[in-house]
């Protein structure tokens, strides 16, 4: 089976809710079942990044504290 | 068989919209919700970046809006068109530099066109007639409608009974009698409602839905434009300034200090695009200096930066100068004392 890259969204030093912005412009353009890497530096990401893929159908696959600097997994839903 | 229509909500974050989408909900409309970024939106970011209350991040409030009514919530990045709203606005400023009344138009235009784009019927925003002195008046709320083009499209659920029938009512797809006729700036009856529906912890922001009706805010902004001859702006600009304390000895440079380590930690993130300052002697916050400057400039930027180290009482202190090339020297100064720093410069 193929192994697919994920797709790595770097939203370091942007602030609520720009990392959203691009994690959304960035789904927009996946296919269902993408992995998106989402690096991030405000916290506050570790909230939202998680409630934008509730309400839009996503999954979150993972979230972690990497010293500063945050790490959200997730994967493209349906639709 | 009717199809089932389909409403666009401009969500804020605040109670308002999120009532007015439930009202809507509540009639059988299927609402998708949406949210612009102008740059300027009191989101976080203060929260964010200071070091203080890090254990519990603060959350973003459209999208807790959105988890509450159960819809789909669309973040849009207005940041550049938006500039035009607030160098030139048509209906002029509020009492800061908040723009309200073109903001609004321009709001409900840009929810106007995504409706077409996505082949939705109507628009819905939380306004109520009288709340707000600039874009939620009865002569204002018309102009909203006109200016943006989505004329009859847009409803205020909250206020509808005061305020000709728009096309959803008329055509029926919406129950007009089941909608509200709330006004003035009272809060009761929204408190109330949303006891009603079961909502709690909504956010309430006391002035505005951004930073430019806040005083301090704007004038830190108009200073800014003054500085630089003209009314223009960065994301990073206005980001910069709501950190820090702004200090403007000169008309040619200003300088902006760290408060805490969280906001000294977020303005390190500029030494690439500034040159900045550190304590070196003693402890004492980081800074950046914002203007084209002199040897002598740059010599009483870190004394006023010294000022703020625990180097205050020190007959001299030492402070590291970094340009943005990276590059760093050390330089001896002497801190200001407080009589030495006017009132004017603290912007
Ligand atoms: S407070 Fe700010 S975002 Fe809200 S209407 Fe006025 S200018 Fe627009």
């Amino acid at each position: 089976m193929a192994v697919v890259n994920p797709v790595i969204v770097d939203a370091r030093r942007l602030l609520c809710p720009m990392p959203v912005i691009r994690v959304q412009n960035s789904v927009a353009e996946l296919c269902p079942g993408t992995l998106v890497e989402v690096l991030c530096t405000d916290p506050g990401a570790l909230n939202d990044i998680p409630s934008w893929c509730r309400i839009n159908g996503h999954r979150v696959v993972e979230t972690r504290c990497l010293n500063d600097e945050y790490l959200v997994i997730l994967e493209v839903g349906e639709e | 068989m009717t199809r089932q229509r389909k409403a666009v909500a401009l969500i804020s974050g605040g109670l308002d919209s999120l009532l007015a989408a439930k009202l809507i909900q509540q009639q059988g409309i299927h609402v998708a919700g949406i949210n612009f970024f102008t740059g300027f939106c009191v989101e976080g970011h203060t929260h964010a970046i200071r070091k203080k209350g890090q254990e519990k991040p603060k959350r973003n409030n459209a999208l807790w809006v959105a988890e509450q009514l159960g819809i789909k919530l669309n973040i849009v990045d207005i940041i550049e068109e938006y500039k035009q709203v607030v160098f030139n606005p048509r209906y002029g400023y509020g009492a800061n530099l908040n723009p309200c009344l073109d903001c609004k138009i321009f709001m409900v235009m840009k929810a106007h066109e995504w409706c077409k784009q996505n082949d939705f019927d109507f628009i819905i925003t939380g306004e109520v007639v009288g709340q707000r002195p600039m874009s939620q008046r009865k002569d204002t709320m018309p102009l909203v409608c006109k200016r943006s083009g989505a004329d009859d499209l847009l409803l205020r659920p909250l206020s509808a009974r005061n305020l000709p029938p728009t096309l959803p009512e008329r055509e029926g797809w919406v129950d007009r009698e089941k909608l509200l006729g709330l006004s003035g700036r009272g809060r009761k009856p929204q408190i109330a409602l949303a006891k009603q529906f079961g909502f709690d912890e909504f956010a309430q922001p006391a002035g505005g839905c951004c930073f430019l009706t806040d005083a301090q805010y704007s004038s830190k902004l108009a200073d800014l434009w003054q500085a630089r001859g003209s009314k223009q702006y960065e994301l990073d600009d206005i980001m910069l300034l709501k950190v820090g304390r702004h200090l403007r000895p000169k008309a040619h440079f200003k300088v902006i200090i760290a408060r805490e380590e969280g906001e000294g930690n977020f303005l390190r993130g500029y030494r690439k695009q500034y040159l900045s300052i550190d304590s070196l002697s003693h402890a004492g916050p980081f800074a950046l200096i914002d203007g084209n400057v002199n040897d002598q400039d740059i010599e009483l930027a870190a004394s006023l930066v010294a000022r703020y180290s625990k180097g205050r009482d020190a007959a001299e202190v030492e402070m590291e100068i970094q340009t943005p090339a990276g590059t760093g020297y050390a330089i001896k100064v002497q801190p200001l004392k407080p009589a030495a720093i006017p009132e004017q410069w603290l912007l």
